[in-house]
């Protein structure tokens, strides 16, 4: 049997930009403007008939122009073969369009993937954020960009740098404070009181 | 007034139902229903109902708002989040070895899996294969939790339909296994077991675990009759369960259903029989596969999975061979910790992986595994470092919950329990 990358190709010219096999999975990558046409016809075809879209996820490059990779896992129940598309998504539109006219499995995978990259997906009956609050405003977690460990803001408060030094810290009323530092006793003959 | 015209109506008593456009002005209409130009006496709109995210039959947090006419549902909208911990961003910051305790917490009624579906995909990112030993003892547990799993569902969807005894004797059978468990591993929820290349040395299967287990396997199929026996022509349990949250193979495998909701529409689709691991190949086992895709199917497979794995568990143990549970691989397992104790190159080299881990060929992998819930899939993407550049985990209640609405349609809000039920969702790896 053919690769399944010249199957593509032969079918929709133009669609197929790359093709790679490791670790003994078939990875293809799509231009994004023939996504929906080229995961319509791999459903269809009866010699491949991938039926069920395994997952739908991106991955963040920000080094490479065009900085996210939509990967798509198909599964194809029929002939136990999976099969890996890509498309890349650049950042100004970051837009694609939406397979799920094709897979209704896409209808949650990529509202998560627009709530926690930042993916718009054109067509899709309901884009909202699912793991979010919808009023979160703070940006995409799962970007490189958005830090694991904070973003500083603790290092703002007022006491943090009694914290730091080791110093006392009060848990007033009002929330924690740091002591001033006491006026130095000192004794008549000018030493330093232990 | 009202009454007497109420009384004179023959068209019941529930007067007209009219159905305002969404977002249409509420209040009395004025628009004559009928060709007498009479007022309807009651009017019906549809009733937003919200459910959750507190609710002790959610089995989590999940918050459901229904859209009800009279008491059926028109439309279900799941809002998932509640449980959200980032796990896939915590693992970019973690080395592989690192991410294994989170794995339990994703489905943390059945972490023997988790961690399988976790330790296969980065045992394949480096290109390993694990002791004999190892595959049958992974096997084994392995199916154990799938019995936990299958049992944990059985008795909460029983208990949500009313039947509190079944609750108590599948979870007098379950706190058997976990006994196990805590033989093995000294956990019975989050177990950490599986080690990349292998499982935890410390906890290799002993002799007193395998006569435990093997007195647990002479007893289940007589408790599996007994839960039947409660269950198989109880009217309720029927009436509750069947042509309910009917989804048919089709739809379900447009949806992406795996696992039992996927089998019991009649789809014999199982990863242990597509694409064999462990040693499931060499093993004597059926793929249970469900008829009609309502509840009951999905029942009848869990109970027929049940006994599949009691039987694969009875072959492993006959089979079992000696030999080492861990991979000898310096720089990815940790030595032996008796050479740690008296080895200075080991105590360095302990230290090294415990704290750097180990690097990856730098590449892409999707590894399924076929879970109690499922297809739980990691896909890991490597840069050569010793984190993972990006951990995807695919989860199965994540995307089972995305035919909810399609299946809750068209059924009565008493329904909406089982239907919930039925997929055998937990929240932590929904969300993750």
């Amino acid at each position: 049997m053919q690769p399944i990358a010249d199957l593509i190709a032969q079918q929709i010219p133009g669609a197929v930009l790359g093709a790679v096999e490791a670790f003994g999975e078939q990875t293809v990558l799509i231009a994004r403007a023939q996504i929906v046409p080229v995961c319509r016809w791999l459903r269809d075809e009866p010699e491949l008939a991938f039926e069920q879209l395994s997952d739908l996820t991106a991955v963040d490059w920000p080094e490479a122009p065009e900085r996210f990779e939509v990967v798509y896992q198909l599964n194809s129940l029929r002939y136990r073969r999976r099969l890996r598309l890509k498309a890349r998504v650049p950042l100004p539109a970051c837009e694609i369009d939406s397979v799920s006219p094709v897979w209704r499995a896409a209808d949650f995978l990529e509202r998560e993937v627009f709530d926690l990259f930042g993916i718009r997906f054109r067509g899709h009956p309901d884009l909202r954020r699912i793991m979010m609050p919808e009023e979160y405003d703070e940006g995409f977690p799962l970007r490189k960009d958005f830090p694991t460990a904070g973003k500083g803001w603790r290092n703002t408060f007022e006491f943090w740098p009694a914290i730091q030094a080791g110093r006392e810290v009060r848990i007033d009323a009002d929330g924690l404070t740091a002591p001033k530092p006491a006026p130095r006793s000192t004794r008549p003959d000018g030493e330093a009181a232990s | 007034m009202t009454a007497d015209r109420h009384h004179d109506d023959d068209r019941g008593s529930f007067g007209y139902i009219i159905h305002e456009p969404e977002g249409g002005a509420a209040g009395v209409t004025t628009e004559p229903v009928d060709g007498e130009g009479r007022q309807p006496l009651f009017r019906t709109e549809d009733l937003l109902l919200n459910m959750g995210p507190q609710h002790p039959a959610t089995h989590g947090v999940l918050r459901v708002v229904l859209e009800l006419e009279a008491e059926q549902i028109k439309k279900a909208t799941p809002y998932l989040g509640y449980l959200h911990r980032g796990t896939e961003k915590l693992a970019e910051g973690k080395t592989y070895n690192q991410a294994i305790p989170m794995t339990d917490r994703l489905d943390y009624v059945c972490a023997m899996a988790n961690n399988y579906a976790y330790v296969r995909a980065v045992e394949k990112l480096l290109g390993i294969t694990v002791p004999e030993r190892a595959e049958y003892v992974r096997t084994i547990v392995a199916e154990m939790q799938r019995i936990v799993g299958h049992l944990f569902w059985l008795g909460t969807q029983a208990l949500d339909i009313g039947a509190m005894t079944i609750f108590f004797w599948t979870f007098r059978e379950r706190e058997l296994l976990l006994d196990l468990f805590e033989a093995l591993c000294g956990a019975r929820l989050t177990v950490s077991y599986f080690r990349v290349g292998g499982l935890d040395p410390q906890g290799d299967l002993t002799p007193e675990v395998i006569a435990k287990l093997r007195t647990f396997l002479s007893r289940f199929p007589a408790n599996l009759e007994e839960y039947e026996g409660l269950l198989a022509e109880n009217r309720i349990w029927l009436a509750r369960t069947r042509r309910i949250a009917v989804i048919s193979a089709e739809d379900a495998v447009n949806f992406g259903l795996t696992g039992p909701p996927l089998r019991g529409s009649g789809v014999a689709y199982d990863i242990r029989k597509a694409e064999p691991y462990g040693v499931y190949d060499r093993l004597e086992w059926e793929v249970p596969v469900g008829r009609h895709g309502d509840t009951y199917d999905r029942y009848w497979v869990r109970m027929q999975e049940m006994r599949q794995s009691a039987s694969m568990i009875s072959q492993c143990l006959d089979r079992l061979p000696e030999g080492p549970i861990l991979i000898d691989l310096p720089g990815v397992t940790y030595p032996s910790r008796e050479k740690v104790m008296t080895d200075m190159e080991s105590l360095i080299h302990h230290f090294k992986v415990a704290c750097y881990g180990f690097e990856t060929p730098p590449g892409e992998v999707y590894c399924g595994t076929e879970t109690p819930k499922g297809e739980l899939g990691f896909y890991l993407v490597s840069d050569g470092t010793n984190k993972p550049y990006r951990m995807r985990i695919r989860a199965p209640s994540f995307v089972n919950m995305g035919a909810f609405d399609h299946m809750a349609r068209g059924y009565l809000i008493a329904d909406i329990i089982t239907i919930f039920g039925t997929f055998d969702i937990v929240m932590g790896e929904c969300d993750r």
